[in-house]
């Protein structure tokens, strides 16, 4: 069956989520969209030859990641995961490293494309680019956990486009048959590079693919970020008490081309690209959280200010942490090696 | 000491691994109930239940993905290609993730999981259940792969590769599986990955070969002890990372190299083995390094003659020793 979870922005917060988690989850969404920013600024002054964004996604994410325990829950976002990252404790400092491909980098030392997420002690999964590999480990993270009877869940994020692959339907189906502690979070923006949703699939919503594999198939408005915890919280809840998985379509918007190599001018009309910015998940939750009192200008303007600090301070870091040496080159290959 | 086959070598090796180690489980196509289609994981359900004995769905790619996650969650899984033949759909979760992932994560992650698949032809298995992958692989920085030829090797190598942090494709040949016996001992061994054997020393050339070639090569050596040539068959037992050592030793000895494989001659393992000796081993040598390998066609036929024109074989082995030691 296909779930449509309400909106909550319009009708208020899920039940036990106080004023200060609030808040702390648009500090969140706020970092991540000044990291990204920053992160095109550089790009476009020569310094980072690739950014890959999550802009349009914070609130899917955040909300996410919300219900999931740090450290403990495993997981495997897709490359527009950077709120996800940070809400699972990878901080400013770290995401820039791999901006700057320096020796430090958590995700890989440099080695990897930036947005190519991993670490270890917060159990990100490290990830590739050929998509939809992750969701095989996320049903696999969930088979060890049953077989070891632990209860950590496993969360893995991809786009639209993804679901198109063998492994969407491979480690759904799995994770199905054996009733494994694993949340499927796609992250639906409407295109996959150029291609839009009706070239992907035949039905209108990715949730409805729910059906198909006996679980549920959850419809959130991936803008709305208290919808989107309330949604993930569910089923993580489901999850850890072993009632198996969770396909979640979170609808989002992507604010920005594909990646810093793309034009989205050549293939999205115009007046849909003007509109994108109405649906900006962060006006929508700033608006809310000032109808909910919870949020001043003075406020406001004292959490913007500290974001910048943060990323400032990331930036710099980066900047001047070293690059790896090239006698390293061969490390890694093995265990031995 | 008992003499089992080479089968029941590794069905030991799994279920001493399993009663040792509670981390370790089975996942592959049959392998429950049926015991695998060559009934090599048969029994181990009754002994450690459904949950570390898995029937998997019938999907290659999350059989090999599904054991990554695995491995990263603290767990040692063994999957089962049912067929090597069948591999391929999950090409990109080995080749881009499993053999990727400690270097890609700089060493943060790691993927400890063994792939067993079986290989190989001569048993009517026409196209799609005789191919010979190991060249795919073999090519993969972050994969080793093992193919041992004798029931004491691939216990040994079994057990070690379980235990390898890294990534390991294990190799049966599947006419080996129950035509080759040897004795076992009753003790815990370990072979390492990495090392091969001398199965018969010589003096007057090298065979390098390894799978049912190696037992191949071993009676054309045979044949071509009486007729005065005395050849050292080298079994190679793991395929990358490959023992240079033991081969350019061997070479240095012996001057002549003959490498043998039942997997297609171009792009095969005997090219790099050939580049290696004639790198390192150039002034030693006193004859053309040699190949007898399968040919380029994209399989072997079903039909008995066409197959066993595809297959190297004792005759075609012994015929390809008396050219070179004639050299």
């Amino acid at each position: 069956m296909t779930i449509d979870v309400q909106p909550m922005t319009l009708v208020g917060a899920p039940p036990g989520v106080d004023e200060s988690t609030m808040l702390e989850m648009y500090r969140y969404m706020l970092l991540a969209r000044a990291m990204d920013e920053r992160m095109w600024l550089l790009n476009r002054a020569g310094k980072a030859p690739f950014v890959i964004s999550c802009q349009g996604h914070e609130a899917a994410q955040v909300g996410a990641a919300f219900a999931l325990q740090r450290g403990k829950d495993f997981t495997l976002p897709y490359y527009r995961g950077l709120a996800t990252v940070l809400v699972m404790g990878m901080s400013p400092r770290e995401v820039m490293l791999a901006i700057f491909a320096r020796a430090a980098d958590p995700s890989s030392g440099g080695r990897q494309m930036p947005a190519h997420y991993g670490h270890h002690k917060l159990k990100i999964v490290t990830q590739s680019s050929p998509v939809g590999t992750q969701i095989a480990h996320a049903a696999g993270i969930g088979l060890a956990e049953k077989i070891k009877g632990g209860d950590a869940v496993a969360w893995t994020s991809f786009g639209e486009g993804t679901t198109s692959q063998g492994d969407f339907h491979e480690g759904i189906n799995l994770a199905s048959v054996h009733q494994l502690p694993v949340i499927f979070q796609c992250e639906n923006n409407d295109y996959a590079i150029s291609v839009p949703m009706n070239k992907q699939m035949a039905v209108k919503s990715v949730a409805d693919r729910g059906v198909a594999y006996g679980i549920p198939g959850v419809k959130v408005d991936g803008t709305d970020v208290l919808a989107c915890y309330a949604a993930n919280r569910e089923a993580v809840g489901r999850a850890r008490a072993g009632d198996g998985p969770t396909l979640i379509e979170a609808h989002c918007v992507r604010l920005t081309p594909h990646s810093s190599d793309d034009n989205d001018r050549t293939y999205r009309p115009a007046a849909e690209i003007k509109d994108l910015r109405s649906h900006d998940p962060l006006t929508r939750y700033r608006d809310y959280l000032r109808e909910q009192g919870a949020l001043d200008d003075v406020r406001e303007q004292e959490l913007r200010e500290r974001i910048k600090h943060e990323v400032d301070d990331a930036t710099a870091f980066a900047e001047q942490s070293p690059l790896p040496d090239p006698s390293t080159l061969l490390k890694h290959v093995y265990a031995d090696s | 000491m008992a003499e089992i086959t080479l089968l029941e070598s590794i069905r030991q090796g799994i279920d001493e691994m399993m009663a040792e180690d509670a981390r370790i489980f089975v996942f592959g196509e049959d392998v429950g109930r049926r015991g695998g289609v060559f009934r090599v994981t048969e029994g181990l359900i009754d002994k450690y239940g459904p949950m570390r004995v898995l029937d998997a769905p019938l999907a290659e790619s999350v059989i090999a993905g599904a054991c990554i996650g695995a491995a990263m969650n603290d767990t040692l899984p063994i999957a089962e290609i049912q067929f090597a033949d069948f591999i391929h759909p999950a090409f990109n979760q080995i080749v881009s993730e499993a053999a990727r992932i400690r270097y890609r994560s700089n060493g943060d992650w790691n993927v400890p999981m063994v792939i067993r698949a079986p290989y190989g032809g001569g048993i009517h298995g026409a196209l799609y259940h005789s191919q010979s992958i190991e060249a795919f692989f073999c090519h993969v920085p972050g994969l080793k792969v093992v193919a041992p030829a004798t029931p004491y090797d691939a216990k040994g190598l079994l057990k070690a590769s379980i235990e390898d942090p890294d990534p390991v494709l294990f190799l049966e040949h599947k006419k080996c599986y129950r035509l080759i016996k040897g004795e076992v001992p009753e003790e815990d061994y370990r072979i390492p990955i990495g090392k091969a054997d001398v199965k018969r020393a010589g003096r007057d050339m090298t065979v390098i070969s390894y799978g049912l070639m190696l037992h191949y090569s071993l009676e054309a050596a045979e044949e071509l002890a009486h007729e005065g040539v005395e050849v050292e068959v080298l079994d190679l037992r793991t395929l990358r990372p490959l023992d240079r050592e033991a081969i350019l030793s061997s070479v240095r000895k012996t001057s002549k190299a003959l490498i043998v494989h039942e997997d297609n001659l171009t792009g095969g393992l005997g090219g790099e083995i050939a580049a290696l000796i004639s790198q390192h081993a150039f002034e030693h040598l006193d004859g053309p390094i040699t190949r007898v390998c399968a040919p380029d066609v994209p399989a072997m036929p079903y039909s008995k003659p066409l197959e066993e024109a595809f297959m190297p074989s004792p005759a075609k082995i012994a015929d390809a020793m008396r050219e070179l030691a004639a050299y």
